[in-house]
């Protein structure tokens, strides 16, 4: 079975890099390196093998009403190799950047559990293991954000705790009302049930959910946390949380539990919306005023969950396909941005963009792969979010909704205004910059390319003949809502 | 029904002081009042009137008993409020030694 490895992987590999590491991080890159080529090779594996169908593994042969199973199918295989491919290029920057920072084995343990949580989330069907999964994540995020050992990195950390904690109580609250009218956990055996209960409580825990979720996913009014946390943190973890963290934590799971298990109700569609258009508009006049490359970045981070949002919100097929799509592009050119800020901080020393010369001819592939990411968030084709966001503007027009359509244009086009100022500040900016206080090196450099590529390649998504095989299997998990769970346990 | 409503009452307590107040500590210490308040739902949850504890003894007969799962799962969630809170704790005194003070509004380097 393919399934639990994907958590006993990082979680052994955790736990060996503490074993076997002394002061020295050579355990940790060794060990951490393998696990994360170990778990990229297995996701792209069970990707192609799934054929979008979907996996069970009964954890102790328990069965469903009573046991925790975990599901693998299109949607879950999907967010997998997505967590992968950044975990490996973020390993692959880790071993220059944090040796930097007096790296030592404890780093890459840390890493290791927050993709074991990540992954338990995306695997399980269990809504309270999905809790405790969400949980494991989290302390090796607060972990993560605190690395520095500065004082500014302990204010975020500690923000960003309090932050997740108070999100978790409010989850945990939510299953507290959902247990109480169902006395079941399992999500297949909840959206039976759920449809023949009173409508009322599934306001209540939707809206419990919603806003424990929104937390996690820093939708705009609960975003306050993300720019000091996704700032603060090392550049590896801050692509990591950014790119991969509030989307397995927040998105995936509100996708899950709303599509997959209260069925969709179209009030909690309704404010998708609305929460959606408000983070996108509000996060990117936030981002322009920032001359903190990182905060700038955390920033644009709140502003593109936004256009997930509006994708999921629409409800229908195109919509979802524009979110799905989205979301997996943001994951490749936010974790490129970040890579590109790290760069930036180890070269010049410093994340200020004004104290910032013209980098291009000191560090050309930087400059180069920075380019492409900032056309990619931008929405300039060819690259991949261009087409996503196309598909989600499409989308919204198909779906009557013209005002939110108008909004993400408007939206893209203040994008494209703060990451020109990005280029015309700090990479590009007529003072040429003094000597460089360090080397980026080749490692760094390796994930910024591999990225940068991928921000190109990942946009064949939208070509006919791919899509059929990668979006829309995941496109339809989503769809068949409440009902897709008789596909996959039977009955 | 009025047990659930004082139970979110004691949850929206623990809400009103984490927003109002200002020291670290207290901070942690409201954040444990919500969790209690959620480990409360869930044992109510299960609680049925004069019903026996949850263990089958052999030539006995079954009687009405409480549903043990909200228990297995409030001991769970303790177990990851004491990790968090520890967490939390540590984060505290590490803050302590940079600022020597426990006040948030003298802990703002990061703004903006």
């Amino acid at each position: 079975m393919i399934l639990p490895t994907f958590i006993i992987v990082p979680l052994l590999a955790a736990f060996l890099i503490v074993l076997c590491g002394g002061r020295r991080d050579r355990a940790g890159v060794l060990i951490g390196g393998a696990a994360a080529a170990a778990l990229a090779a297995l996701s792209v594996v069970a990707f192609i093998n799934g054929r979008g169908e979907a996996a069970v593994y009964v954890m102790g042969a328990w069965k469903v009403p009573l046991g925790i199973s975990l599901v693998l199918d299109p949607l879950s295989s999907l967010m997998l190799v997505m967590v992968s491919l950044i975990t490996l290029t973020s390993l692959l920057y880790s071993v220059a950047y944090i040796r930097r920072l007096e790296g030592e084995g404890k780093y890459y343990a840390l890493l290791m559990i927050l993709v074991a949580g990540m992954n338990g989330v995306i695997l399980t069907s269990d809504l309270f293991n999905l809790f405790v999964f969400m949980e494991i994540a989290l302390f090796a995020a607060f972990a993560l954000v605190a690395y520095g050992g500065r004082a500014q990195e302990y204010e975020a950390a500690f923000k960003y705790a309090v932050m997740g904690s108070i999100s978790s109580s409010l989850i945990l609250f939510a299953i507290a009302v959902v247990y109480s009218s169902t006395s079941a956990l399992s999500m297949s055996t909840i959206a039976a049930i759920l449809p023949q209960r009173d409508p009322v409580l599934t306001l209540w825990a939707g809206g419990l959910f919603l806003a424990g979720f929104g937390l996690k996913a820093a939708v705009m009014p609960f975003h306050a946390w993300l720019p000091d946390a996704h700032s603060s943190a090392p550049a590896p973890i801050s692509a990591m949380l950014s790119g991969v963290l509030i989307k397995a934590l927040g998105i995936y799971a509100l996708i899950r539990v709303f599509y997959n298990v209260l069925g969709a109700p179209p009030v909690f569609l309704q404010a998708f919306l609305v929460l959606g258009a408000v983070s996108m508009t509000v996060g990117v006049l936030l981002a322009i005023g920032q001359w903190d490359i990182k905060r700038l970045l955390a920033y644009h981070s709140i502003s593109q969950i936004g256009y997930i949002l509006i994708g999921m919100g629409l409800g229908t097929t195109l919509g979802m396909a524009g979110a799905l799509f989205h979301l997996f592009n943001h994951a490749v050119f936010k974790s490129l941005l970040f890579y590109n800020a790290g760069a930036l901080e180890t070269a010049l020393g410093t994340r200020d963009l004004r104290a910032m010369g013209n980098v291009t001819r000191l560090l050309p592939i930087t400059a180069r792969t920075s380019m492409v990411a900032s056309l990619s968030i931008s929405g300039l084709p060819p690259f991949n979010g261009f087409f996503s966001k196309l598909v989600i503007i499409l989308a919204a027009l198909q779906a009557g909704q013209p005002v939110f359509a108008g909004l993400a244009v408007v939206g893209s086009l203040l994008t494209l205004a703060s990451f020109m100022k990005v280029q015309r500040y700090g990479l590009r900016s007529e003072r040429p910059a003094g000597a460089l206080q360090a080397k980026v090196s080749w490692g760094m450099n390796a994930a910024m390319v591999v990225l940068a590529v991928l921000c190109v390649a990942t946009s064949l998504m939208i070509v006919p003949g791919i899509r059929e095989t990668i979006l829309d299997p995941a496109v339809r998990v989503v769809m068949e809502k409440a009902r897709v769970w008789t596909a996959v346990f039977g009955k | 029904m009025i047990l659930y409503a004082l139970c979110f009452a004691l949850f929206l307590v623990g809400l009103y002081g984490l927003m109002t107040k200002r020291d670290l500590i207290k901070i942690i210490l409201a954040l444990g009042v919500m969790g209690y308040a959620v480990n409360l739902m869930f044992v109510l949850i299960g609680y049925r009137a004069r019903a026996a504890y949850p263990i089958l003894e052999p030539g006995k007969p079954v009687p009405a008993m409480v549903d043990p799962l909200p228990q297995a799962l409030v001991l769970t969630s303790i177990v990851i409020e004491l990790g968090v809170t520890a967490l939390l704790v540590a984060l505290a005194l590490r803050l302590f030694q940079k600022y020597k003070t426990f006040d948030i509004t003298q802990i703002r380097r990061l703004r903006g």
